[in-house]
């Protein structure tokens, strides 16, 4: 048992480090605050992909053929953790390389690869995923945005929500309802929507923590050529699984002030002798090494060709739970003092209160607490599903609320 | 990366696990539960004895199979997943880890083969009172040849033939070896929340000792002691945890009530995926404690910390929760639960209660953070 590279995976570590180095400032004191819809940002954003794309580090498992480096899940993991010691600018990338592309891969024909992937990649274009509604979100299923089909075209109409990146994307896939007199999951059809035509409004939603990161869209009479289709018609739901379990791999972490922070900020206030706090630092750094730990264990499997085992799903009911309680512990810690958010006045930058008002958005964003619980209970322990009430009703008999 | 178990000790896993499903069936477990003079298995103890088991990181040359801490942590893991009752714990985590420690080259080379052979059993007499027994509250004194004092309870205490104490020295502590058997030593049952293991009340009228390492080293023997030890129960938890969690499964997906299995509730798959979530987060400190252990790292205090922190909240919300999911059949005697219940309480407390560990991780965090 060690935590040490093979032989052949420290090759690659000091090749992507050399690489790295060469091109990028490692993550300095200065705080990282830039908005990714800084024009400046993106501008380095779209620079630094394609000086991956160009040198075989953008998509590392992706076969050769269409632009990745053929190399291990284990050389994407060593990438990632140094990529992630870099001021590296690649969150506009991340959903569509980690979930839109693999689906038009899967799904899509010969010339919307030729058209679409290698753009991608490069990051000449950037995609988002349309898939949640306002009355459709743990139940995604239940989506009612309509594509009517009109000659060789689709005609599309309804509302999106809690779209990463919409506002600056060129494509996205898209989920629609095509027949509404069959069951839910039987009428639904996936397409490639060009995010930049006439009928597609972009409104950022103002979040309760105040920013406005994600956004609503909008489709009214949209016109997609059916050529632009994703699978089937009726099939949308099975071409959404390909999306969607290409993001399960992406989520865990909860970005935020961790137990260090708040034990350093302890330190500083001198509340360290409170036992209290105390035990309860003694909770998060269990917690936290849990975590971290179980990563290793997945790394572990594909260090050694294995495919990791379920394990790896408890890591964002842990993050988002463990930064929302020690943001909380934080503030109170601060007491009164506690409630001001400016960040020149405020200890650590007043990051326990921005984490404070983000946390709740990451107990529900990537699959809520509930939905990851019953995934756990279903797929890895083998307990039975819900019940249904749905599930052979035609979707337009069907109750909402 | 390579945090995980090897082939080969996952094998040792798997023959350990198919052999006590075997040989140590519940109903061995109820054998020692049901009769207050049987102290603990004794034709499990005798398997183990033959199959070298408890030689498992005791070096070759004095009897042992040579193997190392990752091993033992292997079989602890399959020990608790049958609440195995038998002072296989007492023996190998608390008085060969201590002699491995603290021993003279003539005091390892006297016992530890008859460890490996079965003719010593060992126990850790520590606690004289509520309260965690380390240095500062012990009573029981030692004056260079003779212990006197008494311990309670003392885990295997009443079946075992020798014992590590920690007992005052002058105005320190320091570990001591007794042999159980000889003059000014007597015994008494005790009664515990956990029957399926024995516990005794040794009193000692100076009783001849002799001491293990210098004098004044208990403090710290102690505490490095209770690291090792700490990491090897979080695994026999771990393994008890594992088992509670499939207990709870199995049971939800075969009762039914309002006309399905209880498990298709989410009242019910939420408290088994919460389960999991801990039970995991203990494997996985336990992994690293493991690591700590066998390479004797620098960041072993934290990780045994951490390893037993984990395992103990782990198995005590298993073992409480999988009662309540067998309804009131698991509030019965004949049901296991409770067995797992009581042993949870047991190793939860065996080496310091989960506070204490608290308390310790949370000053070697400061340590590290002030250097």
């Amino acid at each position: 048992m060690d935590f040490n590279d093979t032989p052949e995976e420290a090759k690659f570590r000091e090749e992507a480090r050399t690489f790295l180095k060469k091109h990028l400032d490692a993550k300095g004191d200065k705080p990282l605050r830039q908005r990714v819809d800084g024009t400046e940002f993106m501008r380095r954003a779209k620079e630094w992909q394609k000086t991956k794309a160009e040198n075989g580090y953008a998509q590392i498992t992706w076969p050769k053929e269409i632009g990745g480096r053929g190399g291990t899940p284990m050389q994407q993991v060593i990438w990632n953790q140094e990529e992630g010691k870099f001021d590296a600018p690649t969150g506009p990338f991340t959903i569509g390389l980690g979930m839109c592309i693999p689906t038009v891969i899967a799904f899509g024909s010969d010339e919307h690869k030729k058209r679409y992937v290698g753009k991608a990649l490069k990051g000449e274009e950037i995609w988002c995923q349309l898939f949640s509604e306002p009355s459709a979100g743990s139940d995604v299923a239940g989506l009612k945005t309509r594509a009517v089909k009109d000659g060789d075209e689709w005609v599309i109409n309804g509302q999106k929500v809690w779209t990463s990146g919409a506002h600056y994307s060129d494509y996205g896939i898209l989920l629609t309802r095509t027949d509404p007199s069959v069951p839910k999951h039987k009428g639904l059809t996936m397409f490639i929507v060009d995010m930049k035509q006439a009928g597609v409004e972009v409104r950022p939603i103002h979040q309760a923590s105040g920013g406005r990161e994600f956004n609503e869209v909008y489709f009214s009479d949209v016109r997609i050529p059916d050529s632009d289709r994703l699978g089937e018609v009726g099939a949308g739901w099975k071409v959404a699984i390909v999306t969607l379990m290409n993001e399960r791999l992406a989520v865990g972490g909860s970005p935020g002030p961790d137990w260090g922070e708040i034990m350093t900020y302890a330190q500083q206030a001198g509340t360290m002798s409170d036992q209290a706090f105390r035990e309860k630092l003694a909770d998060w750094y269990v917690a936290a090494q849990g975590y971290k730990l179980t990563k290793f264990r997945t790394q572990t499997a594909l260090s050694r060709g294995q495919t990791p085992g379920p394990e790896n799903s408890i890591g964002k009911i842990i993050t988002a739970n463990h930064l929302q309680d020690i943001c909380n512990s934080a503030i109170e810690m601060q007491d009164h003092y506690g409630i001001m958010t400016d960040s020149d006045r405020m200890p650590a930058d007043a990051i326990f209160q921005q984490s404070f008002m983000w946390a709740p958005g990451l107990r529900i964003a990537g699959g809520t607490d509930e939905i990851l619980k019953n995934i756990i209970a279903e797929r890895v322990l083998g307990l039975p599903q819900d019940v249904r009430v749905d599930k052979d009703v035609p979707f337009d008999q069907m109750k909402s609320g | 990366m390579n945090f995980d178990f090897s082939e080969d000790q996952k094998f040792l896993a798997n023959e350990a696990r198919k052999f006590l499903e075997a040989q140590c069936p519940m109903t061995a477990v109820r054998l020692v539960l049901n009769d207050d003079d049987i102290s603990h298995n004794q034709d499990v103890w005798k398997q183990i004895v033959e199959m070298g088991w408890l030689g498992t990181a005791i070096p070759e040359e004095h009897g042992g199979l040579g193997l190392g801490m990752l091993e033992v942590c292997v079989l602890a893991e399959e020990m608790g997943r049958v609440l195995a009752p038998v002072p296989w714990a007492s023996t190998v985590y608390f008085f060969t880890e201590a002699l491995k420690l603290a021993g003279s080259d003539q005091q390892q080379a006297d016992i530890l083969p008859k460890i490996v052979s079965g003719d010593v059993i060992g126990c850790y007499a520590a606690s004289e009172g509520p309260g965690n027994a380390d240095a500062s509250n012990v009573k029981t004194s030692f004056d260079g040849s003779t212990l006197s004092g008494t311990k309670i309870p003392v885990t295997d205490g009443d079946v075992a033939t020798h014992a590590v104490v920690l007992a005052k020295e002058g105005s320190g502590a320091s570990l001591v070896l007794v042999d159980l058997t000889g003059d000014g030593v007597t015994r008494k049952t005790v009664q515990t929340l956990d029957p399926t293991r024995s516990h005794a009340e040794i009193t000692f009228d100076k009783a001849a000792a002799t001491r293990l390492g210098k004098a004044g080293e208990g403090d710290a023997l102690n505490s490095q002691l209770m690291d090792r030890a700490a990491v090897l129960l979080a695994f026999e938890q771990l393994g008890g945890a594992s088992r509670a969690l499939e207990m709870a499964k199995d049971y939800a997906l075969e009762r039914y009530a309002f006309g399905r299995p209880i498990g298709g509730n989410q009242a019910i798959k939420h408290k088994l995926a919460e389960m999991y979530v801990k039970n995991e987060v203990a494997r996985s400190n336990c992994f690293y404690g493991a690591w700590a252990v066998s390479t004797n790292a620098a960041e072993l205090p934290e990780a045994a910390a951490a390893a037993r922190i984990a395992a103990c909240e782990a198995f005590w919300f298993a073992s409480k929760e999988n009662i309540q999911t067998h309804g009131g059949m698991g509030f019965t005697w004949e049901v296991d639960c409770h067995l797992f219940y009581r042993r949870a309480k047991l190793l939860a407390v065996q080496a310091g209660a989960p506070k204490v560990w608290k308390e310790k991780l949370v000053r070697a965090l400061e340590q590290k953070n002030a250097a």
